[in-house]
């Protein structure tokens, strides 16, 4: 059986007939699937959930604490469920984030969920997975965003703490991911001063730690005095930057990690002084390369920019088609679930 | 020029002027020699390399990239140069080393417009995504980061631990890449204005006010008028000849009577002024036509002939008379300009040593076509900027009319929320026409009392502005009146400014077009300019 007969696209999202159950779906359901931890994938309510025990974790923590329903399955571990057999698989997206794979009727289908391919010191690595049907998503697919070297990103950053060792440097951040990962950086680099923190970002920051993720000292910024924060690195999710909270600080630098910082309008409109590209998401040639890399027969876009993205597959002889489903972020810059 | 590229990608989102500086500093104290000459020249607009138009990178972007995906990018990112930059695609294997700023400005100078696209795709191959948007903006002369002329010579200033001031009299001495600045800023000497026809900052005077004159000895100065004309300098060195601005800006093309005329050897400061029928300084009206104009014709230099009446002698030949007191150097322009030459005469001093007899003459100045008095200390030394005590203004009380409110309009910046710039007429029959406009300059209470009265009154409203029923009268000031074809009164004021609200005034009683018409000087025959 053709996998476009078992898989149908509901309102509710991604539908596995043969499974009844919906892969991240938008609106609660009895039984869903979820690829990892940002609120528009990872939406509290449904009857059961099977994630990663990482993604579940997450889940929790937003969620004061628990999770009804909560089914870990842990990478690379099989679950039938109904007829189709499931395995999680690294996306290198953020901690517990997954590729969805199925097995049913012969045909291997995989849904990607957000993902990238280059290392990151916070979470497992993407694997590839060969399939018939991958169904990718297509946030950065456009050949303007090519993420450059982070490494070339947290020098800029540090560069600019040098050349402004008054003033404060406020990183906008998801709290979800990017935050953890802007940490792991910094240190990687050598930075190892405390790192100050918007009390929303505390909470996954400290799950990251007890899942083994080193992110060094962190401190609360909020209630901190103003002249110990001179020069020093301050973290907060994208909202809290224009907000009335950022006075506290000593004539903040603004910068933000996001993927979306390559189109300089774009940081120039939203007041970023100090934009850092640093994307969970594959950007273009990732995307490209990944699509080519699975060797599957079709591809399925969703999750952003389709249509450039299946046209560069015709271009290479692939079969692609869009599918357009409502509801995921499409501007997570906007937005505090989401990934950039 | 990637750290050129790195340092305008910093730019472009840094609003501070602060900011700024430091981002330049830094460049400049790491880039190397001549890369950051030629930076600062680029950021300044002071290297003409527009040589490729965006149809040059439609076409590249067209050569090099799939179509579909190029104009899907291009309507993301909505700009041209940094939608190719992005997704620029250079050869898989290791590319060469990135160009050098000097070796990419030095290759564009000399290239035939049509070797442009073949260079551009080399260098584009050789660099990364930020050199590559700094490159196509660099050749489209869209630079635009906020980076002025002055910026960029206090950026320099501040890095070399120089004065600002030296700096900016050193900088039109040097061509970029201004390898004689980063010499000086090394330890070498400064760049000489000696030599050279260049700019030499302006000394400027102070308001002369009533409570000055007290402390003031009328013997410390000397006395001249005060022309109403433009303040210019002249330089001349070696044959060649250059006009200079208040603002430092070069009008010399606009002015080749003079400069034909010109065969002294130094440098002067003067009134730049055009002659009437008789040889006298006309209006300032007359100097008008001459002004912001690009081509100069025939019969506009036969109309209005230009001439520089001279008051100060900053050089003389070799020599930079400018730390020598004020009576060395009008002896010194005595001997030079006593004699009249060609377009070129002296401004008399008035010999004078009382308070009110100089008032007497102020009460003239207007009578007489002059602006008001100068006050010179015969000590003084020449020093750019507006020190205070050497050198005072004393300008002629201005002139005023009671006129009616038609339009407000909302102010800027602080004052956006305010209506604070203001159109008013006077009577002709019984109609009102605009004869002016001007913004408020008093108090934030008297603003706010006009802002809610515009705001009760309004009887139309186009954009940000308003029109209101006729009522509030100002008094106006102004320092002159002129014949002006653009205005439908056929009059336009020279430095209007709202003096006073007549709240007590009814508008029926506000002044009628032949009282303004009255105070007009002798005006130029109409020749629709
Ligand atoms: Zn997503
Ligand atoms: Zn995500």
């Amino acid at each position: 059986m053709h996998p476009r007969d078992w898989i149908t696209v509901t309102r509710q999202g991604i539908y596995i007939e043969p499974g009844d159950f919906h892969i991240d779906p938008l609106r609660p359901v009895p039984r869903a699937v979820v690829t990892h931890g940002h609120a528009d994938h990872a939406r509290p309510g449904h009857g059961a959930t099977l994630a990663t025990p990482e993604t579940l974790a997450i889940m929790a923590a937003r969620n004061g604490g628990s999770l009804d329903g909560a089914d870990a399955l842990p990478y690379g571990e099989t679950r039938r469920i109904g007829d189709v057999s499931v395995r999680l698989v690294p996306a290198g997206h953020v901690l517990g984030a997954a590729q969805i794979v199925m097995e049913y009727g012969g045909a291997r289908v995989v849904v990607s969920g957000d993902y990238k391919r280059r290392p990151d010191p916070t979470c497992a690595g993407f694997e590839v997975v060969p399939c018939d049907v991958f169904v990718t998503e297509a946030t950065f697919a456009l050949p303007v965003f090519r993420h450059p070297d982070d490494g070339h990103e947290i020098a800029k950053l540090l560069d600019s703490l040098r050349l402004f060792p008054d003033r404060a440097h406020l990183v906008g951040a998801y709290a979800l991911g990017k935050a953890q990962r802007v940490i792991a950086l910094l240190r990687k680099a050598g930075y190892d001063r405390p790192i100050w923190l918007h009390g929303a970002l505390q909470n996954l920051v400290d799950l990251y730690q007890a899942h083994g993720v080193d992110l060094g000292e962190t401190r609360p910024a909020t209630g901190a005095a103003k002249a110990d924060m001179k020069g020093e690195i301050v973290m907060a999710p994208p909202a809290a930057l224009q907000d009335r909270w950022s006075r506290r600080l000593p004539d903040p630098v603004t910068a933000v990690a996001s993927g979306w910082m390559r189109v300089r309008g774009r940081a120039r409109q939203k007041g970023v002084e100090l934009p850092l590209i640093l994307s969970d998401h594959a950007d273009w040639d990732e995307l490209t390369t990944t699509i080519q890399e699975v060797q599957a027969g079709e591809i399925w876009v969703t999750h952003g920019r389709e249509d450039a993205l299946v046209h560069f597959a015709k271009t290479k002889g692939l079969h692609a088609e869009a599918l357009y489903i409502e509801g995921y972020e499409e501007d997570p810059a906007d937005a505090t679930g989401g990934g950039g | 020029m990637q750290r050129f590229a790195d340092l305008l990608d910093g730019l472009v989102t840094m609003p501070s002027r602060n900011g700024k500086l430091r981002l330049i500093e830094d460049y400049l104290a790491h880039a190397p020699d001549p890369d950051r000459g030629y930076g600062l020249a680029a950021l300044t607009g002071e290297l003409d390399l527009g040589t490729a138009k965006p149809k040059a990178i439609r076409e590249l972007a067209e050569a090099r990239c799939d179509p579909v995906l190029f104009y899907l990018s291009y309507d993301y990112v909505g700009d041209l140069a940094e939608t190719l930059a992005l997704m620029w695609q250079g050869p898989e294997d290791t590319p060469e080393d990135p160009p050098p700023l000097w070796e990419v400005i030095d290759t564009l100078m000399a290239a035939p417009r049509t070797r442009i696209p073949e260079l551009l795709a080399g260098w584009l191959d050789r660099l990364d995504a930020t050199g590559r948007w700094a490159l196509l903006k660099l050749i489209t002369s869209g630079l635009r980061v906020g980076v002025s002329g002055r910026l960029a010579r206090t950026a320099f200033a501040g890095w070399a631990g120089l004065p600002l001031n030296d700096v900016e009299e050193a900088w039109p001495c040097v061509q970029p890449p201004y390898e004689p600045l980063f010499a000086w800023a090394a330890g070498g000497p400064k760049p000489e204005v000696r030599d050279m026809p260049a700019f030499r900052p302006f000394m400027l005077a102070n308001p002369l006010e009533e409570t000055d004159m007290p402390a003031l000895d009328p013997a410390d100065y000397a006395v001249e008028w005060k022309w109403d004309g433009i303040r210019v300098q002249v330089a001349r060195r070696f044959g060649e000849t250059r006009i200079f601005a208040r603002s430092g800006d070069d009008i010399t093309h606009a002015f080749p009577d003079v400069v034909e005329a010109a065969d002294f050897d130094g440098a002067l400061d003067g009134e730049l002024l055009v002659m009437d029928a008789s040889g006298e300084p006309a209006p300032f009206n007359h100097l008008q036509q001459r002004l912001n104009r690009k081509t100069v014709s025939a019969a506009m230099l036969r109309k209005y002939p230009a001439f520089v009446r001279a008051y100060d002698l900053l050089q003389d030949g070799p020599e930079d008379l400018r730390e020598h007191p004020f009576r060395h150097r009008r002896k010194r322009l005595e001997a030079l300009f006593g004699t009249p030459r060609d377009r070129f005469d002296l401004s008399p001093l008035i010999p004078l040593n009382d308070w009110s007899r100089m008032a007497e003459l102020r009460d003239e100045a207007r009578a007489r076509g002059m602006e008001g008095l100068m006050l010179k200390r015969w000590d003084s030394v020449y020093v750019p900027g507006r020190p205070k005590g050497p050198w005072f203004k004393w300008k002629r009380d201005p002139l005023t009319v009671d006129a009616v409110l038609l339009y407000a309009q909302r102010g800027h910046g602080k004052r956006s929320s305010f209506y604070s710039d203001y159109t008013f007429g006077v009577w002709r029959d019984d109609e009102l026409v605009p004869v002016g406009k001007a913004y408020f300059g008093f108090t934030d209470e008297e603003l706010r009392q006009i802002d809610r009265w515009v705001r009760a009154n309004t009887t139309d409203r186009f954009g940000p502005v308003r029109a209101v029923t006729p009522g509030l009268v100002f008094e106006v000031a102004f320092d002159s009146v002129h014949p002006s074809p653009r205005h439908k009164s056929g009059l336009a004021m020279r430095f209007p400014r709202i003096s006073r609200i007549r709240w007590d005034k009814p508008h029926a009683e506000a002044d009628r077009l032949e009282t303004l018409l009255k105070l007009v000087e002798a005006a130029p025959a109409a020749d629709g300019g």
